[in-house]
């Protein structure tokens, strides 16, 4: 298969992704989105690594995926603490920045 | 040193200098009154002393002797110098100014005795500060040292003038005559200016080469003298500046009796007799001083006749005399002018100084208040009369010989109109100033007038002087003896000098003729004697012997007089020049300032605030709609680069 292959693909994931983000109401699938998109720029990186045959798109894949579950758990343990201060985990209810 | 007139003339200047200071850094001895007024007459008469032997030195030595230090330095040569020009004119005109100050002073110890004794001691120092900057003016060499003690003189008139602070009336004065004067003084530094900017220096002597040396372009020059003649115009009181000399009479009478005699006014003069070089080349020029010299003589005398109050009939004279002055140097003569300066200066002292010893014995400047006092006051009476034949130019007396000398003077300029405006000035002259003798010394004595201490005390005294000093009054009188009767010898004894003065420099002049730069037509002295008599005689039927009714004089010139109790409408003028020209100006620039300056800022700032009031609702707060944004960005920057990939 040609590179523009696995590239569509992550496009289309990372699109997914995006949408998600953009579209949910939810946190947690927010965060979905999110994981979707880092997965996206993954793929990316590993059909890199793979086509020009070097081992660094690897490396920082697994650099990526390690620093992914780091933000995911930090990401999760403010929509608790969110939740907890404002009984809810929906994103637009969380307006404090609004001008 | 008694035989260096640069040393004596220092001498003379300086030590009213030291003086002031003296008495305004060592307070206890200011606030003592009357040691510093000791320390302030002995300065002064040192002055007198030393000018005296200055002239006699000067008069020995045929060129100027010049003395100058430097203060300002630059590239080539200083730029501004300090010192001394020592000549006749000067010299004569520095033993003029010293001696009237030290009389007054001397007359001031009694005159001002229920003063406190803190308010004395400002009153000596403003004497001696006033001094010293009249005879920096005198015997500058430069034009630039000579503007700094010309502003100087200013100041001391303001701060003399205005001595009795606490009166409205008396501080408005003061001010008045500071903005009047200083109107014209913007037009003596314009001048300053523009001559250095044409002949490269201030210098007096190195001026008046360049221009006998014909080295200078004249054709801007007219500019230059108006400009100087301008300044002179607010100092001597010349039509229309002349308003703010008749309110200075709100001041202690012997301090108008300084201005109007000695310092001050006669500073325009001299400054047009020090500059006549630089007027002869601009014969425009001099002919507008000489036309509003002789209008202001006239307008001043007749002005002089309606007015009630016995000081600013005197201040009126003044400015008719200026006028007369600045006429003859108009003419072209400044040497007749430069005399009847300073033979005025000695008779109008005296008759300032009579003035106030009338004053003080009658306790109101209303001559309604006044008659019938040569009995009472019998010295000031004849020494008074002494002063009015000098001014009235009778022969014999002091202003005789300097006014026939001013009339010549016009005559031979050519100058018909002024001079009969000045021959009619001293027909009304003599009758002005004949009106206050008949009425204040020889008319029916009034009623509390000269023991008026008990009725009028309260309100002429009030009115005469602050109102602040009306307590203490009371206690001074067991140790003066003045009520009713001829001053102490402090007052008397300056009038008895400056009397004989009088009385000697119009003997002189009467039998020695000045020695005159034009021939006198032999009419002319007759014509001015029978001029003076007719108006002395005028005022004798009118005022002692009542032939003529006073009321139908005065409406046989009823449109005149009305104009004259209007004072000419010259002051109502300038405050309608204030009302209608500067605060319309403030009021159209307040507008600008208001509308069109503020307007431009408020609006910026109001859409400002509009614009980011609508901004503000793109930020939503909400997560989605910022990553929509940020993806929007980001893409619309990927199709931006795209071309450069």
């Amino acid at each position: 298969m040609p590179l523009s292959a696995y590239l569509t693909l992550a496009a289309i994931l990372f699109s997914i992704g995006l949408f998600g983000v953009i579209t949910r109401r939810n946190t947690v699938g927010i965060l979905l989105g999110v994981e979707l998109m880092l997965n996206a720029v993954n793929i990316n990186l590993v059909a890199f690594s793979r086509f020009h045959d070097t081992e660094v798109g690897m490396v920082f894949t697994l650099f990526a995926i390690c620093i992914t579950v780091a933000e995911v758990a930090l990401g999760l343990a403010l929509v608790i603490l969110i939740f907890r201060s404002r009984k809810t985990a929906i994103a637009d209810h969380v307006d404090w920045l609004k001008g | 040193m008694m035989n260096d007139p640069i040393a004596l003339v220092l001498l003379a200047v300086l030590a009213p200098m030291a003086a002031f200071l003296l008495i305004a850094v060592v307070f206890p001895l200011r606030r003592a009154g009357r040691p510093a007024a000791m320390v302030s007459i002995l300065a002064v008469l040192t002055s007198l002393v030393s000018a005296i032997r200055a002239w006699q030195l000067a008069g020995s030595v045929p060129e100027p002797i010049r003395a100058i230090w430097d203060w300002l330095p630059s590239e080539h040569g200083a730029f501004a110098t300090v010192g001394v020009l020592i000549d006749p004119q000067s010299t004569l005109m520095l033993i003029l100014v010293t001696l009237v100050a030290t009389l007054v002073q001397i007359y001031s110890l009694e005159y001002l005795h229920t003063e406190p004794p803190a308010a004395l001691g400002r009153y000596y120092a403003y004497q001696s500060l006033f001094v010293f900057s009249m005879m920096g003016v005198v015997i500058a060499p430069n034009l630039l040292q000579l503007f700094i003690c010309w502003e100087l003189v200013g100041v001391c008139s303001y701060l003399l003038i205005g001595f009795w602070y606490r009166k409205p009336e008396a501080a408005r004065a003061a001010l008045k005559a500071f903005w009047t004067t200083k109107a014209g003084d913007v037009g003596l530094l314009i001048g300053i200016v523009l001559i250095y900017r044409l002949a490269g220096t201030f210098d007096l002597l190195e001026l008046r080469q360049i221009i006998e040396s014909h080295g200078l372009d004249v054709t801007g020059l007219g500019l230059i003298t108006f400009c100087l003649y301008l300044g002179a115009m607010g100092k001597s009181a010349q039509f229309p500046l002349h308003v703010w000399l008749p309110d200075a009479m709100e001041g202690p009478t012997p301090v108008s009796a300084l201005i109007h005699a000695a310092t001050m006014v006669t500073a325009g003069v001299y400054l047009l007799v020090r500059t006549d070089f630089l007027f002869a080349q601009t014969p425009d020029v001099l002919a507008l001083v000489a036309w509003v010299g002789g209008i202001t003589a006239l307008m001043a005398a007749i002005l002089a006749c309606v007015q009630t109050d016995i000081k600013r009939v005197l201040a009126y004279s003044t400015v008719s005399q200026l006028g007369y002055m600045m006429t003859a140097i108009g003419a072209g003569f400044a040497g007749a002018g430069f005399l009847h300066l300073l033979t005025h200066g000695v008779f109008k002292a005296l008759l300032f100084l009579g003035a106030g010893a009338v004053i003080h014995a009658v306790h109101s400047n209303e001559m309604k208040d006044m008659g019938g006092l040569f009995r009472k006051l019998p010295q000031v009476g004849i020494v008074f009369i002494i002063g009015t034949l000098s001014l009235a130019g009778v022969p014999l007396f002091a202003g005789f010989a300097s006014k026939e000398e001013v009339l010549g003077a016009t005559l031979a300029g050519g100058f018909m109109g002024p001079f009969l405006m000045l021959l009619t000035a001293a027909f009304l002259t003599a009758f002005y100033m004949f009106r206050v003798v008949f009425v204040v010394f020889f008319g029916p004595p009034k009623a509390g007038a000269g023991h008026g201490h008990a009725a009028n005390h309260a309100a002429n005294h009030a009115a005469n002087h602050a109102a602040n000093h009306a307590d203490d009054h009371g206690d001074d009188h067991g140790k003066v003896h003045h009520s009713g009767g001829d001053p102490g010898f402090l007052m008397a004894g300056p009038l008895w000098t400056l009397a004989l003065i009088a009385l000697a420099i119009g003997g002189y002049f009467t039998l020695n003729h000045p020695e005159s730069e034009f021939v006198l037509p032999g009419w002319l002295t007759p014509v001015a004697v029978l001029v003076a008599l007719g108006g002395i005689l005028l005022a004798f039927l009118t005022y002692e012997r009542q032939a003529v009714s006073a009321d139908a004089l005065a409406s046989a010139f009823g449109p005149i007089r009305r104009a004259a109790l209007a004072k000419f409408w010259v002051d109502d003028l300038f405050e309608a020049m204030y009302r209608r020209l500067l605060l319309g100006l403030a009021r159209v620039i307040g507008w600008t300032d208001r509308y069109i300056v503020d307007g431009v800022l408020n609006v910026i700032s109001a859409w400002t605030l509009d614009g980011g009031d609508a901004l503000r609702r793109i930020q939503t707060g909400r997560v989605g709609d910022y990553i929509f944004a940020l993806a929007a960005g980001l893409l619309v920057l990927m199709f931006w680069m795209g071309g450069s990939f």
